[in-house]
């Protein structure tokens, strides 16, 4: 199954949202729309992850990348990730880096 | 980055750009644009590194390496633009095969890199490989981003640790243990609460270097179950993980969960202790298979008779040849990348004394590996623990080359306390010299009590309920014919091999296994013990469980409530000796008085005060630690009386006085059933007669001055 991506930064929150599964072939396009709303400066990073049906270690990669590029005082939120994708966050400890929710209000 | 000339291709290979690499770090390591591949043989006469797409059966490509990129003997290439979440990698190695003079190059083989940082081929535990697969061991990139935060080694006190030995897979893979991973790292963090409140501060893992549970893999004839490599004492790569134990192995993720599973250790103030084996590989003797070694350099990583075979001084069919330079710098470069890379606070080096042997396997006075590793800066803070013999007869204890830093596994404990509690006589003198820390082994060249790892059991042997549940080993499931496993067990079965409904039976047995406990927790040096003896693990007798993925190795968590009494008596007397100075001496006692006391550091009793009876017919250990003494004088704390009969009938034993001011406490006493038998530390129950104590037949107590 492809990625879908969407991104837009509002008031200083950047958002992604994805849709699908995150595999080495399309980690790329995940990257970039990280890039891409780091150089906009967001003060918070949240990324919707409730249509993220798998993440594989590149995926995982990205996330790591997103917090070393966004510095440490952007807070970056995960939100609605379940099943494999909140599994892999948990193994792989990366749910005690960014902040796991259920759901984001604004 | 793109402005840096130096990160351009020059050479191009079937569309694959290259230039030349850095011959340092050995490796795959990622370089700006690409991948530097570095490998270091002496012998070979070319090399080709042989790039796969995960887990495809034909290479994507192979790439002859430039004569003009070997410098010396390392061959070194930056191939660009690799997707380095999706490549897997290997090497063919041309050279003689002339095994009289000790190559065995074949360039049929596709060779594993001996520095791979993570391995495929083997993802998910149990999966039966195809064995008609080219590439069974598949060299992996791994990103070194991990989130650590502030976490670094503990570097707690050596002597303030208790050291809890586990196998990964053992401690959670039974259905009683309700994680929701069972039998890996992530499973391991799930049941970190239980490792705190049982008070440990240390655990030892079993070997989780990649290994291959399918080494030597068959079926038991007689029921159909598989028999593994279970325990994992064969290493195919010294530098990656064991994947099957990561739930997040099957993605490639096992090194992300293994260090996460030591940041939450790290974070409840639990070290990680890793069980290394760099005596041999699983490439085992000329007629096992060529997985990397072999083909890349075999007469410079093994040692090798005169005629090209090879030593066996490791039991496994070859011996590593740790006292090689080039092997040496292998091993020093994986400790360092394992202390830096996963934060690991110490290592405990299986069959250590055949790292002091050199290459043609006599041993060393001064052997330069572990000097070495003594020496390291990177390994400065961790723990280095021999198990100071090794499977060629040669036994180190007590002279292996501490260079002030290296513990050893004290087997004399280990056998000296298995006698003494079932009731051999000739022992009392011997443990008066174990429970100081082993001052007949160790109080020489600054050596101290931190020397002595003490243990009763440890995975190689019987549990500690076996210990007191059968006579002999009862190996016959290992289908060797009951060949296999030590003979020298000095166990007692309490009257009755094996299990038993008798609740005599089992009340001695119980009261056996607390009294290991008194002598592990109360001794100086440093103890460890063996993941489940708290809660009366058995292995039904087998004392050599290395091939059973099966209840016979796996932690039953019913026993928790079952033993009750057993992991209550663990706790405590853990709690104890952390809350006391005087257990934990980070030097030798002296035998005397010199802080003004008007007693010694330690005094010796017996049934009559100041009168120990060492005889041969004794059997029963009594002494008195005085807390004005603790840690050299450093520290105050309360003075404790420990009183010891193995004696099969009650004795009864006149106490020293306490200190004055000071009267004595009961904090345990095996002799009595459950609750009474141990206090919660801080609560001990003062005692009516001060001048006396009845303790039972083989029982214990521990008295504490208030």
């Amino acid at each position: 199954m492809a990625l879908n991506i969407s991104m837009d930064v509002n008031n200083g929150v950047a958002k992604i949202v994805l849709e699908g599964e995150v595999d080495a072939s399309v980690s790329d396009k995940f990257k970039e729309a990280v890039e891409k709303a780091a150089r906009q400066k967001p003060n918070r990073l949240v990324m919707f992850m409730d249509k993220l049906t798998f993440m594989a270690s590149a995926g995982l990669r990205i996330l790591i990348f997103a917090k070393q590029k966004m510095g440490a005082d952007v807070n970056i939120y995960v939100i609605g990730a379940s099943g494999p994708v909140l599994n892999t966050l948990k193994m792989s400890g990366f749910d005690r880096s960014v902040y796991v929710q259920a759901s984001y209000v604004d | 980055m793109d402005s840096r000339i130096d990160f351009y291709p020059t050479h191009e290979h079937s569309g694959y750009k290259l230039r030349p690499g850095k011959p340092y770090p050995f490796g795959a390591s990622l370089v700006p644009g690409g991948i530097n591949f570095s490998i270091f043989s002496r012998h070979a006469t070319s090399c080709t590194l042989v790039l796969f797409e995960k887990h495809a059966s034909k290479p994507l490509v192979e790439i002859p390496f430039p004569h003009s990129f070997r410098i010396g003997n390392v061959y070194s290439m930056v191939v660009f633009d690799l997707d380095c979440e999706n490549i897997e990698y290997g090497y063919r190695m041309d050279g003689p095969n002339d095994p009289a003079n000790g190559h065995r190059f074949d360039n049929s083989k596709i060779l594993l890199d001996p520095y791979a940082k993570a391995i495929g081929g083997r993802d998910i535990w149990g999966k039966t490989p195809d064995w008609n697969e080219v590439f069974q061991y598949r060299g992996r990139l791994v990103f070194e981003d991990f989130d650590w935060e502030d976490d670094h080694a503990l570097e707690t006190p050596i002597e303030d640790l208790v050291i809890y030995e586990a196998h990964v897979r053992s401690f959670t893979r039974h259905p009683s243990s309700k994680v929701k991973f069972p039998g890996t790292y992530a499973a391991l963090v799930e049941k970190i609460p239980y490792l705190k409140q049982l008070g440990i501060n240390c655990i030892e893992l079993m070997p989780v270097y990649e290994f291959d549970e399918f080494e030597n893999s068959r079926p038991n004839p007689s029921t159909g179950e598989m028999l593994y490599n279970y325990w994992g004492y064969s290493t195919v790569g010294f530098f990656a993980p064991k994947s099957g134990y990561a739930a997040t192995g099957k993605f490639g993720m096992q090194v992300d969960e293994l260090k996460n599973m030591v940041k939450h250790l790290h974070k409840n103030g639990i070290e990680v202790m890793l069980d290394v084996v760099f005596n041999h590989t699983a490439e085992g003797n000329e007629k096992g298979p060529t997985i990397s070694f072999r083909g890349v350099d075999n007469s410079t990583y093994y040692m090798l008779t005169p005629e090209g075979y090879y030593f066996n001084f490791s039991g496994c069919g070859n011996t590593l040849n740790c006292n090689n330079p080039i092997v040496r710098n292998m091993v020093l470069d994986c400790l360092r990348y394992w202390a830096s890379e996963y934060h690991i606070d110490g290592f405990r080096f299986d069959l250590a004394a055949i790292l002091g042997r050199d290459p043609r396997g006599a041993p060393l006075p001064n052997p330069p590996l572990l000097e070495t590793l003594a020496f390291d800066p990177v390994l400065g803070k961790c723990k280095l623990i021999a198990e100071a013999w090794d499977a060629g007869g040669l036994n180190m204890l007590g002279s292996f080359p501490a260079y002030g830093r290296w513990a050893e596994w004290n087997g004399k404990f280990r056998d000296h306390v298995r006698k003494f509690l079932r009731g051999d006589k000739g022992m009392v003198g011997k443990m008066g010299q174990r429970v100081q820390g082993s001052p007949d082994l160790y109080d020489r060249n600054g050596r101290g009590p931190t020397a002595s790892i003490n243990f009763v059991t440890c995975h190689d042997g019987f549990t500690l309920y076996d210990l007191f549940s059968y006579n002999g080993k009862h190996n016959e499931v290992n289908c060797e014919n009951n060949r296999d496993g030590s003979n020298d067990n000095f166990s007692w079965n309490c009257g009755h091999e094996g299990d038993s409904e008798s609740s005599e039976v089992r009340w001695l047995r119980h009261k056996l296994v607390k009294n290991a406990a008194v002598l592990l927790i109360i001794s100086q040096g440093v103890p460890m013990m063996l993941m489940g003896d708290e809660i009366g693990r058995t292995q039904k007798g087998n004392n050599n469980t290395y091939c059973h993925d099966s209840d016979l190795n796996w932690m039953d968590w019913s026993l928790v409530e079952k033993n009750t009494d057993l992991l209550r008596f663990f706790r405590n007397m853990i709690a104890f000796r952390r809350a006391h100075p005087v257990l934990r001496s980070p030097t030798h006692f002296q035998n005397r008085d010199y802080v003004g006391s008007g007693v010694a550091d330690i005094t010796w009793h017996g049934v009559q005060k100041w009168n120990a009876d060492w005889s041969n017919e004794s059997r029963i250990l009594a002494f008195m630690l005085d807390g004005r003494h603790a840690k050299g004088g450093a520290a105050k704390d309360n003075t404790i009386y420990v009183a010891v009969n193995s004696y099969w009938e009650s004795l009864s034993f006149s106490l020293p006085d306490p200190p004055s001011g000071k009267k004595w406490h009961l904090f345990a006493n095996t002799g009595v059933e459950y609750p009474g038998d141990i206090c919660i530390p801080g609560m001990e129950i003062p005692l009516q007669n001060q001048n006396d104590f009845l303790v039972g037949p083989r029982s214990a107590i521990i008295l504490l001055a208030r």
